[in-house]
């Protein structure tokens, strides 16, 4: 089995993601399609780490997970304080600015 | 023996993995593509947080075979320990029945996410397919120190100034976090002395509600306990039980010393007799 099939699967990964922040409305849903195209990536940087023979690759995924974490606290802190705010946790119903 | 050789991780010469590696690719990767479809496609929100889950796990899988041992064990703390507990916690505090709903505001915005996705996956997947690649090294050389030895190497060495940088950026989330959710005490701090007032001002039942009972053939929850003369106690059973309907009969299960009811009841009001 060649390393490609893992690259395939990380850009399937990715695309699933991509189209859940599309199309679902719920904050915490589409942050999670959010969390699943950045794991896609860490496949596919650690793919490459292997395929190029040196650790690099594996790094760039490490500082990605760091910057995932922070970006996971501030997101989830935000609809808490959306959903405090508007009782909702759906993206629709912010809509202060409209009109 | 070394965790490489025990999983058959390296490379042969023509770049390719081996055949156990590929087995299990083959069985991991379908599970984690539908359980990633989960996410797009389920309507229970917690569904969706369980399937994640099972998704990064097959990741920190994938990652242990492909050499990187040291992220496969940070992806299972981190991810599906810290990252994914916090949503699960986040879920419940904002309230796990808020599903989804199907209105939609922007019309037509479905069809146009779902042909965006597909457009996505489709310029992606042809790029990777049809790019060439090099022969595939593997790590064998690089992880000769180990493989966190070979990580952090770099991440103290070459990547030292963006290690600092990602301390200040985790510091700077953590105040973030807290001022965001911070709440400001708009009226006074209510204490136990002014509850205690409050209840006392209310009336009603100052005591605890009875215990239920406890029986030398049953002590469960579901019994009530019996009152001096012998009367069930209504409110000694969890109210759930009782709108449930799940309450057991106290008189079956309460010594049959005396038919309830049928002595003559010492009087509490008093002044009868005299």
């Amino acid at each position: 089995m060649s390393l490609t099939n893992y690259l395939v699967l990380a850009t399937i990964l990715f695309t699933i993601g991509a189209t859940t922040v599309l199309l679902r409305r719920n904050g915490i849903i589409v942050f999670m399609g959010v969390e699943l195209m950045l794991n896609a990536t860490n496949l596919a940087l650690i793919t490459f780490s292997r395929m190029h023979g040196n650790l690099q690759g594996q790094v760039f995924a490490f500082f990605v997970m760091v910057v995932a974490a922070a970006e996971v606290v501030i997101g989830l802190a935000i609809i808490v304080s959306i959903f405090r705010t508007r009782r909702s946790a759906s993206v629709d119903d912010v809509n202060l600015l409209r009109n | 023996m070394t965790l490489a050789s025990a999983l058959h991780a390296n490379l042969t010469e023509a770049g390719t993995t081996s055949s156990g590696e590929a087995v299990l690719f083959w069985v991991l990767a379908p599970l984690m593509v539908l359980a990633a479809l989960g996410l797009m496609l389920s309507r229970r929100t917690v569904h969706v947080a369980v399937a994640i889950a099972g998704v990064m796990v097959g990741l920190a899988v994938f990652y242990v075979a492909q050499e990187a041992y040291f992220l496969g064990f940070v992806q299972v703390v981190v991810y599906t320990g810290a990252i994914m507990m916090l949503f699960i916690f986040v879920l419940m505090l904002v309230g796990v029945d808020a599903s989804d709903s199907l209105v939609e505001t922007l019309s037509g915005q479905r069809w146009i996410g779902a042909l965006a996705g597909i457009g996505i996956g489709v310029v992606l997947i042809s790029v990777v397919v049809r790019a060439s690649f090099p022969t595939a090294v593997g790590l064998g050389a690089a992880n000769a120190d180990s493989n966190p030895v070979g990580v952090s190497r770099l991440v103290f060495g070459n990547f030292v100034l963006a290690f600092e940088a990602t301390g200040a950026l985790l510091v700077t989330a953590a105040l973030g976090a807290l001022i965001l959710t911070h709440r400001r005490r708009l009226g006074r701090k209510i204490g136990q002395r002014e509850l205690a007032d409050a209840r006392v001002a209310r009336g009603g039942r100052l005591t605890p509600l009875a215990a239920p009972g406890v029986y030398a053939r049953h002590n469960a929850m579901d019994v009530p306990a019996l009152d001096p003369y012998g009367e069930p106690i209504e409110e000694s059973v969890s109210r759930v039980l009782r709108i449930r309907g799940q309450e057991a009969a106290a008189a079956a299960y309460a010594l049959e010393t005396e038919e309830p009811g049928s002595t003559d009841r010492p009087s509490l009001e008093g002044g009868e007799d005299e």
